[in-house]
């Protein structure tokens, strides 16, 4: 009985005690085995001279086994055990296993696995936690791989080839860029009488003004949790504004352009183009019913429209409400971490992985992606992957956060929050960004005096 | 040890009543017997569980006090010792810590005081009635169980779109019989409907299957004898049923309001700690703080201090039970 309660809600505070002493004790242990090495892994990563990834492109030591873990709990799961598969298929000598969680466990529990060796070799992050990973020294240099390899800034978009990079050294390689998309209802368009995706806030807010008319009761849903403050981080750009400073070291989201950004999301709300109070998933469930008729979401969202049968949906470039074009996007990049630093096979086997990943990576952006090398979205095969190559036309100007230690966590507790406070009308745009603001300054300048400068 | 109840009935033991009571018969026995003399047989007996909790309770605890006076990220090689500083940081308004902990602290108060009489009185009331003879009582004992052994996923996340303001099935039917949409996920104080609600349907069971377990546990005689005195049916509830349960009433509230402040699950999943952070519960913060922001000595400090109100909480219930029964 006593167990059936604890696994459920915990009947004592001792349940809580074991959620949270888990982690201590795992991390008592940590501190134990950790006491011995003076050199913190992965800080020699880059001065180790050529060779501890090997040479070549190739793999022929003994057989080797790589731990490789991953987020991809969704519709892009099944794509990537695929590639995995194939790759197994094709190396007699290397196995690589992949372990899939939600992303909300991974990030926690990946440093804690790799520091005791039980995590994994290689893994994916988001572009945003790579700085965090590299400061905490879970995931070590990988610019020798990008040189075996001859990956190239050429290769990749700039802004994501450059964001992969912390205090000089380079600790992820892109896989992919996912970017925000619009999509839209094309019943509810014809039947509004327009033919063409807006593209501005002129032909944006008249398509909102005639869908009105023509029978969609809310045409476009402001929701105030996921992905409205990724809506808010676009329009931010688009209004000429920049929500953190060119270092990171300021936040700056109560900017001009961050509350004219935050006050047309609610605007949108008060002339009744969007229901109130819209929750968690609800404009998502609503654009599968065809209630909401335009939605920004993620790209990787086509594919859950595409299983809806009879709903008429089609994509386009974000609009351009503001005074310059710019969206959010993320970046899925391959990292190696500090516990495969520990066997010189399992480096070499990681490089042979990550380069044939990232050269099949077409069969990834039928996930819902898009690739990040350019010569694999120039392909013949990439150009028939339509919403995929709608995407890719944002491209030039998506939208990362600087790469500063903490800066992945930050977005919750602030301005993700103030979205959420402004479009439930709790506070003005005003007021919730300054608050924001003040919060993540100081967020800010605690992670500086934790990770130093 | 044993003190005189209604009718010179037996209390049972002070610890742990819920299976005191359902082993009494045993007990008895046991309490015959001479006590002393048995060397260390006890211990023995005692000391898998005694390591048991030792190492992943009394050593995880004090760990997290030493923790707690340090600024901590485990993986890095620093960890200063800051002393206090991180329970002052507590108390000390404009911290970075502060404002959102009591915030969270708040959150989780009202949650207990809102739900903690509903699951004391309503279960109880439930229990009165699956203690009746009647046709079916099994299938409703049964049904009334039911949901408790769902996990809080599944819970948090039914509940989550029924209760959506915009697509729910609950706004649907209040709609269709004239209600316009209520926002009970999204703003207050509907949002605390949407957590004590699903927590009261969800948990009920738990505690009316310990109300029952002492219902049948009271002598049918005491019920004749206050028959024979003319008792109607509220009289003898008020006079038998309740001193009755006192010592299961003590040990439910008491594991009632400990659960309740453990909320984590359910404002996690059906409201997401919205609006703004009006339903962010303690244990959702302390887990944000330790584990997403890598900040363990803020944590473990937060949860160290939130152990501390709950253990004085314990014992305030406990010492309040005992004053009256000697008032």
């Amino acid at each position: 009985m006593s167990k059936d309660r604890s696994a459920n809600q915990g009947p004592l505070s001792r349940r809580q005690f074991l959620g949270l002493g888990a982690g201590a004790g795992a991390s008592m242990l940590l501190a134990a085995c950790g006491g011995g090495t003076s050199a913190p892994p992965g800080a020699g990563g880059g001065g180790g001279g050529g060779g501890q990834f090997g040479e070549g492109t190739e793999y022929t030591g003994p057989n080797v086994s790589l731990a490789f873990w991953n987020g991809f709990t969704g519709g892009d799961g099944p794509f990537m055990r695929k590639l995995v598969d194939q790759f197994n298929g094709e190396h007699n000598n290397i196995k690589v296993s992949m372990t899939v969680q939600q992303w909300e466990d991974f990030y926690p529990k990946v440093p804690t696995a790799v520091s005791s060796g039980n995590g994994p070799d290689i893994a994916i992050m988001h572009i945003d936690q790579l700085a965090t990973n590299a400061a905490r020294r879970v995931i070590i240099p990988v610019d020798e791989v990008a040189t075996v390899l001859g990956l190239q800034q050429g290769d990749f978009a700039p802004a994501v080839w450059s964001a992969g990079v912390w205090q000089e050294k380079r600790y992820g390689l892109p896989l992919d860029i996912h970017p925000l998309l619009f999509y839209y209802n094309q019943a509810e368009m014809r039947k509004a009488g327009i033919s063409e995706p807006p593209k501005d806030r002129a032909s944006f807010e008249a398509a909102l003004k005639e869908m009105k008319s023509s029978g969609v009761e809310n045409p476009f849903w402001v929701t105030s949790t996921w992905p409205a403050h990724l809506m808010w981080w676009s329009l931010a750009y688009q209004f000429g504004g920049q929500p953190y400073n060119e270092d990171g070291s300021q936040a700056q989201f109560n900017s001009d352009a961050g509350v004219e950004a935050l006050t047309w999301q609610v605007n949108n709300i008060q002339q009744g183009y969007s229901p109130k109070n819209v929750a968690n998933d609800a404009q998502a469930v609503a654009f599968r019913q065809g209630k909401n008729a335009l939605t920004w979401d993620g790209i990787w969202m086509m594919n859950e429209w595409a299983k809806i049968k009879g709903l008429e949906w089609a994509a386009a470039p974000l609009p351009q409400i503001g005074s310059q074009p710019a969206v959010w996007a993320s970046s899925h990049n391959f990292v190696v971490t500090s516990q495969a630093q520990k066997d010189p096979n399992k480096l070499q086997a990681a490089k042979v992985f990550i380069a044939w990943i990232s050269e099949h990576s077409i069969d990834w952006a039928k996930a819902g992606q898009i690739a990040a090398r350019a010569s694999v979205r120039d392909s013949a095969e990439f150009q028939q992957l339509e919403v995929q190559n709608i995407a890719a036309q944002q491209l030039d100007y998506v939208k990362f956060p600087p790469a500063v230690p903490g800066i992945g966590e930050l977005t919750a507790p602030t301005f993700e929050l103030a979205v959420n406070e402004a479009v439930l009308g709790k506070k003005s745009p005003k007021q919730a960004l300054d608050d924001a603001t003040q919060k993540a300054n100081e967020l800010l300048a605690a992670n500086k005096k934790k990770y130093g400068g | 040890m044993t003190t005189t109840d209604v009718g010179g009935r037996a209390a049972p033991p002070a610890a742990g009543p819920g299976a005191g009571q359902l082993r009494r018969g045993r007990g008895r026995l046991g309490a015959g017997r001479a006590p002393g003399g048995r060397g260390i047989t006890p211990y023995l007996f005692l000391a898998p569980y005694l390591l048991l909790f030792g190492l992943f309770v009394l050593a995880p605890s004090v760990y997290v006090i030493w923790i707690s006076l340090h600024d901590w990220d485990f993986l890095l090689p620093g960890k200063p010792f800051v002393g206090l500083q991180n329970y002052l940081n507590l108390f000390r308004s404009g911290s970075v810590t502060s404002e959102p902990y009591w915030q969270a602290m708040l959150a989780t108060g009202k949650f207990v005081l809102y739900s903690v009489p509903l699951l004391v009185v309503i279960p109880l009331a439930v229990a009165v009635m699956l203690n009746q003879q009647f046709p079916g009582r099994n299938f409703f004992r049964a049904a009334y169980f039911a949901p408790y052994v769902l996990g809080v996923a599944v819970v948090g996340i039914l509940w989550r779109f029924l209760l959506d303001p915009n697509i729910g099935v609950v706004n649907h039917y209040l709609g269709k019989i004239g209600i316009g949409d209520i926002p009970w996920t999204t703003q207050t104080p509907w949002v605390w409907a949407a957590l004590v609600g699903p927590t009261l349907w969800w948990t009920l069971g738990f505690n009316a299957v310990i109300y029952l377990a002492g219902l049948q546990d009271i002598p049918r005689e005491l019920y004749e004898a206050a028959k024979v005195d003319g008792a109607n049916r509220w009289q003898q509830f008020r006079n038998v049923t309740l001193p009755g349960l006192r010592s299961v009433l003590v040990f439910v509230i008491t594991i009632t309001i400990l659960a309740s402040a453990n909320l984590f699950g359910q404002s996690y999943l059906i409201t997401e700690g919205r609006p703004g952070r009006e339903t962010r519960s303690a244990i959702m913060y302390i887990g944000e703080v330790g584990l997403r922001e890598f900040r363990m000595g803020d944590a473990a400090a937060m949860s160290f201090l939130l152990t501390l109100i709950l253990m004085l909480i314990s014992v305030a219930n406990f010492l309040l039970f005992r004053q009256r029964k000697e008032g």
